[in-house]
């Protein structure tokens, strides 16, 4: 793990310990309904303050907490235009895939490439502390793999330009 | 000091768990449903399920001495249970007339009147009606500006503390004409008509308040916020600044629960799944520790023992080179604490034993 890496996570990981302070709130606007306030937006006093966590300038993590919802949006980084185009394929395939993941949005925030929404009933069902683990252990792998789909798709690039001009020679 | 007892139920959250005045009966919520547990020997078992919410039940409490029960749900509804000649419950809908969920529920000391906080700006205080036979209610709503989060009653059956999202802790008075007898006059008011404000105290930060209570006399208010602080009020006299107001934040994560031990102590527990102890008078207060501490000390060794043997064998199934399995918390509760009850003791006396219900399912019993 780099040096900037280590500070950055373990600041990402205490704000979203103590945003994962949730509880099961029903609905002030309307009757009969729990729905995440986060993401309603009908009751301004129960929704905190958004905190963001940068990096550097490409990579950020936006935190939003209310009482029973949190949404987290990660900044991905992206140096070139490959790297661009491979983290919307690589989001693209996840958020299609998103019930399989519980917490992931369908839909990222605007500015942010991916978006998960953890509800009071996710740190219900599942253990808090994990449900930070694996945020935090996506943040660490996501750089690595698009890293390596870059490579992967470079030397593919090679091989097949080579095999493609042998016939010129 | 002895270890908890733990009584892990199922796995769902409980919301409030109430114990019945001889500590036979354990009432949890479940979803949509109360359960009843009996203790035989050392453990629970479940005897009775009281069905009839049709949404998430958010409050359960057994009156002490009469043995009713009152459950208020996110269904906007609250129910009085009684039990019939033939053994079982039988369910009387109480009125309320709010159109958002019922949050939380109290008897009052006095057993004739119950209090139902609700997401509709309003706090209804329900009493018994003789010539209907029907439980009625009276609205308190006129500082509420937000949910209520929790109710506590004044040892006197007449003044109401309320904590509200709106990072408001208050003291109202529900004094009902033919069911209450006139109060004596106390530090937060002399004449106390319904719905009289008798304190107002703002969180440092607006944060939510999670919980309310009174202390054992009833002469000081103790409210946990969202912003891990707790705050005790000291009134000095009926319409003056109150005496003392003293907040105590913390490095900890919010506090769900708090319960006075005695005059001079606050147990609290929460999102930190552990419950901590607060000491101190109108001079101050401080954070005197957690009654974790011994078994946390114990649980600490044992994994330096094993640490060897779970390294190779998190390395064998599942491939991570990390040390110790990480899964379980170090604490009782594997998740957070969401309500806190004299097990023994209280009233006026000091409590001995408190038990928490938490997320994880577990009821636990404390010895303090």
């Amino acid at each position: 793990m780099s040096q900037s890496l280590r500070p950055y996570l373990s600041a990402v990981r205490s704000t979203l310990t103590a945003a994962l302070s949730l509880s099961n709130f029903a609905s002030q606007a309307s009757e009969r309904h729990n729905v995440p306030e986060i993401e309603a937006k009908t009751s301004p006093e129960v929704v905190l303050n958004p905190l963001t966590v940068s990096r550097n300038q490409e990579e950020r993590v936006l935190v939003e907490p209310s009482v029973n919802s949190v949404r987290v949006s990660l900044r991905i980084k992206q140096a070139d235009e490959i790297e661009h185009i491979l983290v919307h394929k690589f989001t693209r395939f996840l958020t299609q895939r998103a019930e399989a993941f519980f917490i992931l949005r369908r839909k990222p925030v605007p500015g942010y490439d991916i978006s998960f929404l953890i509800t009071n009933f996710h740190t219900e069902e599942m253990l808090k502390h994990k449900l930070v683990d694996f945020i935090i252990q996506f943040m660490e792998e996501v750089d690595k793999e698009i890293s390596e789909m870059k490579l992967f798709l470079n030397a593919r690039a090679r091989f097949v330009a080579e095999s493609f001009l042998t016939p010129f020679d | 000091m002895a270890a908890p007892q733990v009584h892990h139920l199922f796995h769902a959250p409980i919301n409030d768990h109430s114990f019945s005045a001889d500590r036979s009966t354990l009432a949890v919520t479940k979803d949509n449903n109360v359960e009843l547990y009996g203790s035989s020997g050392g453990a629970f078992r479940l005897q009775d399920e009281l069905r009839g919410h049709d949404k998430l039940v958010t409050g359960v409490d057994i009156a002490p001495r009469s043995g009713r029960i009152v459950t208020s749900s996110q269904d906007r509804n609250a129910y009085v249970w009684e039990p019939s000649r033939t053994g079982e419950w039988k369910p009387t809908l109480v009125l309320l007339r709010i159109n958002r969920a019922a949050t939380c529920v109290r008897w009052s000391p006095s057993e004739t009147k119950f209090a139902v906080g609700s997401g509709a700006r309003i706090i209804a205080i329900c009493y018994f009606e003789e010539e209907n036979d029907w439980w009625v209610s009276k609205h308190l709503k006129k500082p509420l500006r937000s949910t209520v989060t929790s109710v506590a009653w004044h040892p006197n059956s007449v003044l109401l503390a309320a904590g509200s999202t709106d990072g408001h802790a208050r003291v109202l008075s529900s004094f009902i004409k033919g069911t209450d007898e006139r109060p004596e006059p106390s530090a937060w008011g002399e004449r106390l008509p319904f719905n009289t404000v008798c304190g107002e105290y703002l969180n440092a930060t607006a944060g939510w308040i999670h919980s309310v209570a009174f202390s054992p006399s009833g002469n000081a208010l103790a409210f946990t916020a969202h912003d891990s602080s707790i705050t005790v009020v000291y009134p000095s006299a009926p319409e003056q600044p109150p005496q003392a107001v003293i907040s105590v934040s913390t490095q900890l994560l919010p506090f769900a629960d708090l319960l006075w031990v005695s005059e001079s102590e606050i147990v609290c527990a929460g999102y930190d799944c552990e419950v901590y102890r607060f000491g101190g008078s109108v001079s101050g207060w401080q954070l005197t520790g957690s009654l974790e501490k011994a078994s946390a000390g114990a649980g600490a060794g044992a994994a330096r023992e094993e640490s060897a043997l779970n390294m190779f064998r998190s390395m064998d199934l599942k491939g991570r080179s990390g040390g110790v399995d990480d899964t379980k918390l170090r604490t009782v509760h594997q998740n957070s604490i969401n309500s806190l009850r004299a097990y023994q003791g209280g009233g006026t006396g000091q409590v001995s034993k408190i038990s928490t219900g938490g997320v994880d399912g577990r009821v636990v019993v404390w010895n303090l």
